[in-house]
């Protein structure tokens, strides 16, 4: 097992490196923007898991109660035109963007991962395309590049408008990880793997890998942030999950005509999904600061 | 820098040639029939073939490939189907008005970033930074959509001083067109503040941790002067950068903006176009605000060039 006596002193022993983690933890959790975010995100992951639990009412069912309800003491965030408690569709309504935009984010962070490795490692030829490609894709902005596909696919269901999204964070991943793999291959430990005669495939993705995987982290929590910021938008303006589920850029999508006078139906999602976009930020911008400390 | 202006100008034009590759290859995606996909379970057969001939979806991906770009070459940017007019007709003036709208946003937007990253820069871990950056990461953050329909309650509606809608009447002055613009302006800004800001005031603390910075406080000259002639000629380059990089996205990325306020710029050309299932009109428009994209950034490439007397002077790449 010559193998384990090469790397063994190029990675610190495993205990040494779980010190470093939840030292890095502790650090992350001291931060108050980071505290409030992770206590609003777990607020609604939360009611994405148990909706039972935080809804008052039926979110979905129609004319439970009086149409148009402006907010009043029964009804803190008024009701619909369809006579639903409002309140009870934004407590419901995290479900389906806590499911697309994570998805999304990890089809994407995964696929550009791999492409990031396959670029940074072999450089030359396969690089010089790969990244001439990635350019072209990234000289359209996000939400139109989505447009296109789901209209050319013909179907805006859950699971093209994810895959979408995946499909175009891979480039933007891609070219983060490749820079950082640039800078690996030139260390020592590379160099030696080679020596030893590993394949390709070991060195990439036992090697270097696990070396930049803490940018890997870095980069899924930031564009998690972009993939709810892209499903929302999409749902906005009727690509995403339509009604009657209670999904907030859904009820925006159906109510903002309407805001001049109901704006209670348009206000309160809005807030919601500004909590939340909100929340992940501050958790990203925590975690990356003490990554790149 | 004109081995650089050379090696740009050769990228860009592989660039774009590559986009008209990714644009197409979307748009033929469509699985089955196109004809049938877009006229619908409702249209007759003979329709349906009429349109796959037009098309040409009856040929090969590659010589349809060819026939397309081929057109492209000679401006012919293909018919709309549902306008039946030729997209660039349609394309220009919303084009047009887009670009008013992106012109607006940046009177407000820029200087009013600027300043926010210097007085971050300078106030660098002091509570002012602080508010300042967490609020532009929070803003930037914003899906469009969420600030504009808070900006038109308080504005709009709660406090009546600002129009709801973003087109003018036809034929409407300047000014009033501006007055118009405001709404969905200020949603531009708020968004695109902390993407500006956070460069500036990177820039601002890096210039100030220099050791020229430290030298000019140190000869005695007063904070201001080192501010005004060292820092921020230093800081502000970079700035240049990100300001062109988001014209690009304020021309494209306009979609939901305009679609909230009714402004009808590309943005709510491409929405309709996909809405209605106009593929030539949606292609067309996809790769013109691509090619917006790539001009703006080169132009904005060759700017910062200009002033950089490393890559001016021929030095480095």
């Amino acid at each position: 097992m010559t193998q384990i006596d090469v790397t063994a002193p190029m990675t610190p022993p495993p205990s040494e490196a779980r010190a470093a983690r939840s030292e890095r933890l502790r650090l992350v959790l001291r931060s108050p923007t980071v505290l409030i975010g992770t206590l609003v995100l777990a607020f609604w992951v939360f009611c994405a898991l148990f909706p039972g639990l935080v809804t008052r009412y039926d979110p979905i069912f129609d004319n439970q109660f009086p149409t148009s309800l402006p907010p009043e003491w029964g009804f803190p965030f008024g009701t619909d035109t369809n006579g639903r408690d409002i309140l009870s569709r934004v407590l419901a309504g995290s479900r389906s963007i806590l499911v697309i935009a994570p998805a999304a984010t990890l089809i994407g962070t995964v696929l550009g991962t791999a492409l990031g490795l396959l670029t940074g490692y072999f450089r030359g030829f396969v690089d010089d395309s790969v990244s001439r490609l990635v350019d072209a894709v990234l000289s359209l902005p996000l939400i139109v590049t989505a447009i296109l596909i789901v209209t050319a696919v013909g179907s805006s269901s859950r699971w093209v408008v994810t895959l979408t999204i995946g499909l175009i964070f891979a480039p933007v991943v891609s070219r983060t990880v490749r820079a950082a793999v640039l800078a690996e291959t030139e260390l020592d430990y590379v160099g030696a793997a080679r020596l030893r005669g590993e394949r390709s495939s070991y060195i990439m993705f036992s090697e270097i890998l696990p070396n930049v995987f803490p940018l890997v982290v870095v980069e899924f929590t930031v564009r998690l942030g972009y993939a709810i910021f892209a499903v929302a938008s999409l749902t906005f303006i009727g690509f995403g999950v339509p009604p009657p589920s209670p999904d907030w850029a859904a009820q925006i999508n159906q109510y903002w005509t309407l805001i001049d006078p109901y704006w209670w139906m348009t206000l309160f999602p809005a807030l919601a999904i500004a909590s939340l976009v909100i929340a992940v930020n501050l958790v990203s911008d925590g975690i990356r600061e003490i990554y790149e400390r | 820098m004109t081995r650089f202006l050379l090696k740009r100008l050769g990228l860009a034009i592989i660039t774009l040639f590559l986009l008209t590759v990714v644009v197409f290859a979307i748009s033929t995606i469509l699985p089955g029939n196109v004809g049938r996909a877009v006229l619908g379970p409702f249209a007759t057969q003979e329709s349906v073939d009429a349109l796959n001939e037009q098309l040409g979806t009856d040929e090969s991906v590659f010589v349809q490939y060819v026939d397309w770009a081929g057109d492209l070459l000679q401006g012919d940017l293909g018919t709309s189907l549902t306008k039946q007019a030729p997209t660039w007709d349609l394309l220009a003036p919303a084009l047009e008005n887009s670009f008013k709208l992106a012109f607006v946003a940046f009177l407000i937007c820029v200087p009013l970033s600027i300043l926010g990253g210097v007085v971050a820069g300078l106030r660098y871990g002091r509570f002012t930074d602080k508010s300042i950056t967490i609020t532009g990461i929070s803003l930037a953050a914003m899906p469009e959509f969420v600030t504009g329909i808070v900006l038109i309650l308080v504005f709009g509606i709660w406090l009546g001083w600002l129009p709801v809608t973003a087109q003018a009447e036809e034929g409407a002055s300047a000014l009033t067109q501006t007055k118009y613009l405001l709404l969905p302006a200020m949603t531009l800004t708020l968004v695109l503040f902390g993407y500006i800001a956070r460069v500036t005031r990177a820039g601002v603390i890096e210039a100030l941790d220099s050791d020229y910075t430290r030298t000019a406080y140190l000869k005695g000259l007063p904070s201001g002067v080192v501010v005004r002639r060292h820092v921020l000629r230093n800081a502000l380059p970079p700035t240049i950068a990100v300001v062109a990089v988001q014209v690009g996205y304020l021309v494209g990325g306009l979609v939901a903006v305009e679609v909230l306020f009714n402004y009808q710029g590309i943005g709510l050309l491409v929405y309709e176009a996909a809405r209605q299932k106009d593929l030539p009109l949606l292609t067309a428009g996809v790769l013109v605000i691509g090619v917006v994209y790539l001009v703006v950034t080169l132009i904005a490439d060759i700017l910062y060039a200009a002033l950089n007397p490393r890559i001016r002077l021929g030095g480095a790449e």
